[in-house]
């Protein structure tokens, strides 16, 4: 009987949808949550600093390097195919808007949702499994304000900084495989960069990237929080904040594109 | 007159419980705890694993939710409080978990001077000070401040933890397990610091343990759970007339009697 239950097609469609909502109705919650832990004192700004330096600055090297090949490869593909239309001098136009508006912000989101989100999901849930968290409110420390807030801060402030880092770099990778191995004119593509560019392309970009970098904190820590029964329960919570920050942010990404450019 | 612990009626409540339940999922754990801890009074539960003894020290410091039931602290109710009451109520308190809980992400000083930077707002160089000093008193060097708990022992892991647990001087201190997991020798180390420094302190103190030794050494009162109700309490000194058969069960470790432990037949 129960098992003729569980395989009944329906009752599979309805248990994942009831469990998604339960999850959303969590999540909600949990947002909820936190956002009131970030207007309320106590406020813990050494933390929110060590956050940053471990989501931002220890987070540099990944992101500079998937942005500076990211732009490298931008140069030359689209060489490949502009050069057939006698349209390279668009290059530097569609490596600049490429990286700012799209590639710079989801290329470092995906890296910090990998990079970040995995470390806070096992770090939070370690602190639950082990009562750490537990031991946190007897000592009468809320572990909101202490380990949400300011992860989620960080996530806030640092993404838009390394985003605006991946721009620069993957321009700059563009810019050297156009100068150094398609022989393109380095002023000329420096001043096409510089005269496409608009405000609103790097301004969008570094909108997505904040709330790129809230939804990854906010994933890590809500996983982490959640998680149960031991290491395992711990490597499942750090699995789902890295699948699902990932999967958040191609999907807002789609969201704010839709916001600022449809007309 | 001159009885070295004063029987509770002259001495007020400072925890009072009545028909705590809890359930988790259809598994009932608590089935209307009743709990009466005098202050000064050192309770100890005792009672087989799974029988909800720590659930109950966990809904009395508000980590989980009773469903139904009364607890008292100091005579005022706590069942339902908002947060920030939670958190100044938990001032009052210390507690040593089972795993020691320590944060290992901050060096021991840290640890132990936790409640005293976070609750009390001291100034770190005073409250690292007192942390020090609260080392001492559980026998570790100022050395072993500067380590991560990490680098610890067991014994001494659980040392520190006692170390944060008696650091803000709370009026109530609880211990899940103290001795659990530890060598006998140790075990009765961390037992006489327990006597002590809670008896230095004056505070009220609730354990939970299943180690005999432990409850002889630092009980004034015991109590046995058993299916999620107390039933049986009485002071240390009746514990070997209790009359009781599951308490005579429980502290002569014997595999038979009333109690049945849940094995499963071949």
């Amino acid at each position: 009987m129960r098992l003729a239950l569980r395989l009944n097609p329906l009752a599979l469609i309805g248990r994942a949808f009831f469990g998604i909502l339960s999850t959303i109705g969590r999540l909600a919650l949990f947002m909820a949550e936190s956002v009131t832990h970030c207007v309320r004192p106590p406020f813990f700004p050494m933390l929110v600093a060590r956050q940053v330096i471990e989501i931002g600055y220890y987070s540099l090297p990944v992101v500079g390097l998937t942005g500076i090949f990211a732009g490298m490869v931008l140069a030359l593909q689209s060489y490949t195919g502009f050069s057939r239309f006698a349209a390279e001098s668009a290059i530097p136009n569609v490596v600049a808007i490429s990286m700012t508006r799209e590639l710079g912000p989801v290329f470092a989101g995906l890296m910090v949702a990998g990079r970040v989100g995995a470390a806070m999901a096992a770090e939070i849930g370690t602190m639950r499994v082990t009562e750490q968290i537990d031991a946190l409110r007897t000592l009468s420390t809320n572990p909101f304000k202490y380990l949400v807030v300011p992860r989620l801060l960080a996530g806030l402030i640092s993404l838009p900084i390394l985003v605006l880092v991946a721009d620069i770099v993957g321009i700059m990778g563009g810019y050297l495989v156009a100068v150094y191995k398609l022989d393109f004119n380095a002023d000329a593509y420096i001043n096409n960069t510089i005269d496409f560019l608009e405000p609103l392309d790097v301004g969008s970009g570094l909108v997505k990237a904040a709330v790129f970098g809230l939804l990854i904190a906010l994933m890590g820590c809500y996983h982490g929080f959640h998680s149960k029964g031991g290491a395992r329960g711990v490597g499942t919570a750090t699995t789902n904040a890295v699948v699902s920050g990932a999967i958040l942010v191609l999907i807002f990404n789609y969201i704010i594109t839709e916001a600022f450019f449809s007309r | 007159m001159n009885e070295p612990t004063p029987s509770p009626a002259q001495k007020p409540q400072k925890i009072s419980c009545r028909g705590i339940t809890k359930s988790f999922g259809a598994k009932r754990v608590l089935a209307g705890v009743d709990l009466d801890i005098a202050e000064g009074e050192s309770m100890v539960v005792i009672g087989g694993s799974g029988t909800g003894k720590s659930v109950t020290i966990k809904c009395i410091l508000g980590l989980l939710k009773h469903d139904t039931g009364s607890i008292k602290v100091d005579g005022v109710e706590v069942s339902n409080l908002g947060a920030r009451e939670r958190e100044r109520i938990n001032t009052k308190f210390g507690m040593l978990f089972q795993g020691g809980a320590l944060f290992d992400s901050l060096p021991v000083w840290e640890n132990v001077a936790f409640g005293l930077m976070h609750a009390q707002k001291m100034k770190r160089r005073l409250a690292r000070e007192k942390a020090i000093e609260k080392l001492a008193m559980v026998g570790l060097g100022a050395d072993v401040g500067r380590l991560f708990p990490a680098e610890l022992s067991g014994g001494m892991q659980k040392r520190v933890s006692l170390a944060r647990a008696i650091a803000t001087e709370p009026e109530v201190i609880f211990f899940d397990e103290p001795t659990t997991g530890l060598d006998p020798i140790m075990a009765d180390v961390i037992n006489n610091l327990i006597f002590e420094t809670t008896r230095k302190l004056g505070a009220t103190t609730l354990s939970i343990t299943h180690d005999m030794a432990s409850v002889r050494k630092i009980a004034d009162k015991v109590a046995m759970i058993h299916g999620g109700k107390i039933i049986w309490c009485g002071s240390i000194k009746e514990i070997d007339r209790s009359g009781n058969p599951f308490v005579e069960q429980f502290i002569h470790g014997r595999a038979d009697g009333p109690i049945q432990m849940q094995v499963r037949r071949l």
